[in-house]
């Protein structure tokens, strides 16, 4: 079991793409595959979006990255170790170098706004006391919720949890930040007020941030490069000017908000998604007779 | 053919339930008596809000009910032997069933519901909100973290309030003594204890020991085992009542068989 770890400090010490995923597929049980073998990199200080329709497996991607999915096959690479592969002692080392903000924020309901962000330092440095203290103070001051530190997340409102969150997430100064669907669910403004957020923390410390959503308004302000993922399968990839540019049907219909064309498309999906895999050629040769 | 098939998986998946409440308590106990040698933060304060909400929070309902069960073991014992004019062992009928079976059974009864419940209601909401997933990406064991102080908790908690059971259950008899059996309550109290041998109030503890270990691992398990959603979470924590209700008893019933066997 890994040592308590010290708190990382972002270093130029490794070079190549901080992720590199490798024909990644992930499956759930019951034999159902969500992600058909993807494959990309990011570079350090990237902002990369990940777009793709409600289903279509861009959460199961990025859960895949932090390790909360285990993929049936293929490579994840992060900070140059194969997450995959490794050990869970070493898991862990490399996951405090991630800072990860959930969609609802997810924080510890029983503690304050202060605890929550204190969690990761009490946990993983050997910090006196009043130096955590100092630290959760400068955190919640970078997004704008400083004073709210003996506040309960029950007390705040939306955008001010997410902010928590990301307080949260910044704790061990990571070198990777992941947003899991970051404006959902909040008003125009404050969902602004996130993407502006995110501008000043690639900004003033140069992360490699990944963002997942389904925002396009917000996704052309923050991204460097996008990907768009549909029904598990990378159609697209490309900065924001070269998906504007696309004549691929799929990135033309995400992009230009055109429904799907027929009923019948929507019955298929939803049969892949109630049927394994093994059933699906049996049901629909069925069908047909 | 088929009724025997489905005998057999509900036999297989009983026992792969068992094997994962196993495994549950054994990380626990790695997180609880190893972990901190390692260098890893033991959790004390956790530990002890919990014992406090699962033990003291606990003692009012718990004295009162096993006051009233004395009580009724008194009755009950009565209603047979002053058929025999031996009112006179009604004492040791209560001292002994308290001590040896409904000490140990109620007071887990009680913990089932009031914190069994609880922590399959705590863990499978911090599930449907994701709190344990960020939990995973902060490289903090949702093991470790939740469950182990937990475990702690009762292991300690569970066979303190059976004592306290006992006590409770015994003054519960005294009461019925006092007013019909012309016991005086100090005569009451010297003739329980003497029916009364160590072993009884140590078997008794032992199965309390073992209740604790089983309530925290199942009522853990299926907070864990919580799906999306809060339906989910109400049916985890009525799963959890339940399944904690048969264990013990069948934890029960094999360490009663084991003390029998040993006593011979």
């Amino acid at each position: 079991m890994a040592e308590r770890t010290k708190i990382p400090v972002a270093t130029d010490e490794f070079t190549g793409p901080m992720i590199s995923i490798r024909d990644l597929r992930v499956s759930y049980s019951g034999g159902r595959e969500i992600l058909h073998g993807i494959s990309f990199d990011v570079q350090r200080g990237e902002t990369l979006v990940i777009l793709g329709g409600s289903g279509s497996g861009k959460s199961t991607l990025l859960r895949t990255l932090v390790g909360l999915e285990r993929p049936t096959s293929g490579e994840v690479w992060i900070r140059g170790k194969n997450f995959v592969a490794i050990s869970d002692a070493e898991r862990d080392e490399i996951r405090t170098h991630l800072g990860m903000s959930f969609q609802g924020g997810a924080l510890f309901g029983s503690m304050t706004v202060g605890e929550n962000v204190a969690l990761p330092l009490v946990e993983h440095t050997k910090l006196e006391p009043s130096t955590v203290e100092i630290m959760v103070r400068l955190k919640l001051d970078q997004v704008g919720l400083s004073g709210f530190e003996d506040f309960l997340p029950s007390q705040l409102s939306g955008g001010m949890k997410k902010r928590a969150a990301v307080a949260r997430a910044l704790a061990m100064d990571p070198e990777i930040l992941f947003f899991d669907e970051p404006s959902a669910g909040l008003d125009p403004i404050i969902a602004a007020g996130i993407d502006q957020l995110i501008l000043e923390l690639k900004k003033a410390f140069h992360m490699t941030i990944i963002v997942v959503t389904h925002e396009l308004a917000s996704a052309y302000l923050i991204a460097d490069r996008m990907v768009l993922i549909n029904k598990g399968d990378l159609i697209a990839m490309g900065t924001v000017q070269e998906m504007q540019n696309s004549k691929h049907p799929k990135v033309r219909q995400f992009l230009d908000r055109v429904p799907e064309p027929a009923v019948a498309q929507e019955l298929d999906y939803l049969q892949m998604l109630t049927e394994p895999a093994s059933k699906q050629g049996e049901g629909r040769q069925g069908k047909s007779r | 053919m088929e009724i025997a098939q489905k005998v057999g998986a509900s036999v297989l998946d009983g026992i792969s339930y068992v094997g994962s409440l196993t495994t549950l308590s054994v990380r626990a106990a790695y997180f609880t008596f190893i972990a901190p040698f390692q260098g890893r933060p033991g959790r004390i304060q956790r530990s002890i809000s919990q014992a406090m909400e699962a033990g003291v929070r606990a003692l009012p309902i718990l004295s009162l009910i096993t006051f009233f069960i004395g009580l009724i073991l008194a009755l009950q014992a009565a209603y047979e032997l002053r058929r025999f004019g031996a009112m006179g062992f009604v004492a040791s009928a209560v001292a002994l069933s308290m001590t040896r079976e409904l000490g140990p059974l109620i007071t887990a009864v009680i913990v089932i519901g009031r914190s069994g419940s609880a922590f399959a209601a705590e863990i499978g909401t911090m599930k449907v909100t994701e709190e344990i997933d960020a939990l995973e990406t902060m490289a903090i064991d949702p093991v470790g973290f939740l469950v182990a102080p937990k475990f702690v908790a009762m292991i300690i908690m569970v066979p303190c309030l059976t004592i306290w059971a006992n006590f409770m259950g015994i003054l519960g008899g005294a009461l019925f003594g006092v007013l019909k059996a012309d016991f005086t309550f100090q005569r009451y109290i010297t003739a329980s204890l003497e029916a009364l041998f160590l072993r009884d109030v140590f078997t008794g503890l032992i199965k309390s020991f073992m209740f604790g270990i089983t309530i925290t691992a199942v009522g853990c398990q299926e907070g864990f085992n919580t799906g999306g959603g809060a339906e989910q979470v109400g049916r985890s924590t009525t799963k959890a009542v339940v399944v904690s209700i048969f264990l013990v008893i069948l934890v029960d019933l094999i360490f009663t068989m084991l003390f029998f066997v040993l006593a011979d």
